[in-house]
């Protein structure tokens, strides 16, 4: 499954380390950060709900930049 | 500009003018010390708050960690020499802060910019109810509904008009500034612009299935296939900031380390933990990072306000390297319809030939007749015709005015024992006899567009060296054509299933590094679409198919537009890898300059911030893209 998530994050820098972390984030297939759209756009593992993954992929992302924010 | 950027200007402002302010204040020691301290902390606390949260989530190779360290370390080392020159490391923060400033600010503006000029989303729907007019968000329109559309208002949803003619400006969509004439029982899409009259149109697609959902979606969804620039890029800054910030290291302690301990030297710590200072204000990737997908998002931009819509970064990297296009024939270089070519050996004027025909066709359906019928362009007035008689696989016999009309094949003469002139074009031939005697032939074929020849001429002057025509077509039409309009090869009589074949082998007889486009009108070529390194469906406005197996969707069926995409593809390319060598140029003569301490953190302040700047603006320049 694939879900577009509106993002805010202030600059290109971020929004690459904001993809690794959610790409590093347990049931997250793939993710990509559009900084340009300002979108996150993730396919999600079988088996693994949407919305629970998403807030570890926003607690991982918090980690690398503290004020990113994403828009569930 | 918005809140957050109003503040940081305030802050920068004020941190400035104090700075400015204390440079005449003649305050010495730890007085001097503190007073530096507040412009340092207006214009840096969230920085230093920044860096030190880096440093508790254990990331510390942050740009706001080396700013941190940068600076707070340049002060200390004022401190430690008692030069009270504070200046410095307030200065590379205040800078640093303009930097992010204008590049929050330029990235801001474009993302408004590129939205503005794809500004084609509708906001409202007019629903008719009880006589009377009622907005409705076009979401909630059903398929089959009538919505009215009035002068001056865009179409929402796609559909077919049932009432009213207009003129229509679809310049949003494909780029083509000259307006388009729309009465009932035309198809019309939405995103163009209702110009004069009263539309009442019916429905034939949800909002979210419409012309111009899909285009939005497509366009704004582009930059979030990444090129492999971009991939390159990430992958370059992951490396880059580390392997500074170890150099900066290693620039602190060794050489005072070997000055002390191998050649007996005072060690100068200041000097060389001074210039490893220098090291870390210049290991921020920012120009780098941010100016590449800028590049590509105003090229996508730029070339979906042409009338080109590139559905990825990647893609528009791929379009770059095109060095071999292939040609479907009917549809692409042709208009895929049959006209009236050319009139031959006629004794009679042409248009009393082709009005002879024409009456002599009128009962007809064919293809053929249709095509003589349009020539002839006027009303046909069935009472002049009588006795009409159609010869299955020949042609037609009939009364015209009285005169006996033949018009038919070569078949038809040899019947009728009428002695005929061949043709040496190549299409249908319609010879016509009147009253038992030739009268003359019209040639029926399909036509080239007016602008194939030049746009072939076009892509090589683009650098593209090899084109290629295949086609379904007959050998003879298909090496006319292609003689017509200088290509290198033309493949003939082709079933669908042979034109992949060809395009594999062609891929595989190339290098590659050199890419092949296939360019086709969407119709049975979404396999070949799909094979070639990059798909362009032309004219594919409304063909779902060819919009979606194609990589490049050129909105109107302008064969021009095909060496405008490259163009714009070449140009966004050049403008990338100007970025890449640039930033990475002054940044690595920076760092050599800082070790050798030539250098100092003005310097290092430009080669960050300044080349951000240059970068930016450069990247926008992707987006000019009309004298392409």
């Amino acid at each position: 499954m694939k879900k577009t998530y509106k993002i805010d994050v202030d600059c290109a820098n971020c929004a690459n380390k904001m993809e690794e972390a959610a790409n590093n984030t347990a049931g997250v297939k793939h993710a990509t950060v559009n900084f340009m759209m300002l979108k996150m756009i993730v396919e999600f593992e079988e088996g693994y709900e949407p919305k629970t993954v998403m807030k570890d992929v926003l607690k991982n992302c918090r980690k690398v930049e503290d004020d990113c924010e994403i828009f569930l | 500009m918005n809140k957050k950027q109003k503040k940081m200007l305030i802050r920068i402002l004020i941190s400035a003018a104090l700075l400015i302010a204390l440079s005449f204040a003649p305050v010495t020691g730890i007085a001097r010390f503190v007073l530096y301290l507040v412009p340092y902390l207006i214009i840096g606390y969230d920085i230093l708050l920044k860096a030190f949260k880096g440093i508790k989530n254990r990331q510390m190779f942050d740009e706001n960690f080396l700013m941190a360290v940068a600076t707070v370390g340049a002060i200390a080392i004022a401190l430690y020499e008692q030069s009270g020159d504070y200046t410095e490391a307030i200065a590379v923060m205040l800078f640093y802060q303009i930097g992010e400033l204008f590049q929050s600010y330029a990235v801001g503006k474009s993302r408004r910019n590129i939205s503005e000029l794809m500004d084609i989303r509708p906001d409202y729907a007019n629903v008719e109810q009880d006589g009377k007019l009622e907005k409705v968000d076009p979401d909630e329109v059903e398929i089959g509904s009538v919505i009215v559309v009035q002068p001056g208002e865009k179409v929402p949803i796609d559909g077919v008009i049932l009432e009213g003619s207009s003129t229509l400006n679809t310049s949003a969509l494909t780029g083509e500034s000259i307006p388009r004439e729309a009465a009932a029982g035309d198809e019309i899409i939405s995103g163009c612009i209702n110009m004069t009259g009263l539309l009442k149109v019916k429905t034939t697609k949800e909002f979210g299935e419409s012309t111009v959902s899909r285009i939005l979606d497509l366009v704004e969804n582009a930059s979030s296939r990444k090129s492999r620039s971009e991939e390159f890029i990430s992958r370059f800054a992951r490396i880059y900031t580390p392997a500074v910030c170890y150099a900066a290291l290693a620039l602190a302690f060794l050489p005072p380390l070997v000055r002390m301990i191998g050649m007996g030297l005072a060690a100068d710590w200041d000097i060389w933990i001074y210039r490893a200072l220098t090291f870390l204000v210049i290991s921020c990737p920012c120009a780098l990072v941010i100016s590449i997908p800028l590049s590509f998002f105003a090229g996508i931009g730029g070339a979906s306000n042409a009338g080109v819509l590139v559905k990825g970064s990647n893609y528009l990297e791929t379009l770059s390297q095109t060095k071999i296009v292939v040609f479907d024939k009917t549809g692409t270089l042709t208009r895929g319809v049959f006209e009236v070519n050319g009139i031959h050996h006629n004794e009679m004027e042409d248009e009393k030939l082709i009005e002879y025909a024409a009456l002599a066709e009128s009962a007809s359906s064919h293809p053929i007749s249709r095509s003589i019928q349009k020539a002839y362009g006027k009303e046909i007035d069935r009472s002049r015709v009588t006795d009409i008689r159609e010869i299955s696989g020949n042609g037609v016999l009939a009364k015209v005015d009285g005169h006996e009309v033949a018009a038919g094949n070569d078949k038809l003469m040899e019947r009728l024992g009428i002695e005929y002139i061949g043709c040496h074009l190549v299409g249908t031939i319609i010879h016509v006899a009147v009253d038992g005697t030739y009268a003359g032939h019209i040639v029926i074929s399909d036509v080239l567009k007016p602008h194939s020849k030049e746009a072939v001429r076009e892509l090589k002057t683009a650098g593209v060296q090899k084109t290629v025509m295949l086609t379904g077509d007959i050998r003879r039409v298909a090496e006319q054509v292609a003689g017509e309009l200088g290509l290198d090869a033309v493949y003939s009589e082709l079933l669908p299933a042979d034109k992949v074949e060809k395009v594999e082998a062609l891929l595989a007889s190339k290098p590659e590094k050199e890419k092949l486009a296939f360019v086709g009108d969407g119709i049975n070529d979404a396999p070949v679409l799909g094979r070639a390194d990059i798909g362009i469906a032309m004219g594919a406005m409304g063909s779902d198919a060819a919009i979606e197996a194609a990589d490049v969707v050129l909105m109107d069926d302008d064969p021009m537009k095909i060496s405008k995409a490259i163009k714009i593809s070449r140009k966004c390319l050049r403008i990338v890898y100007q970025n890449i060598v640039f930033a990475i140029g002054v940044k690595l003569i920076c760092l050599l300059l800082g070790a050798l301490g030539i250098a100092n953190m003005w310097l290092a302040i430009f080669a960050d911030v300044g080349v951000m700047i240059i970068a930016v603006l450069n990247a926008i320049r992707a987006l000019f893209v009309k004298n392409l």
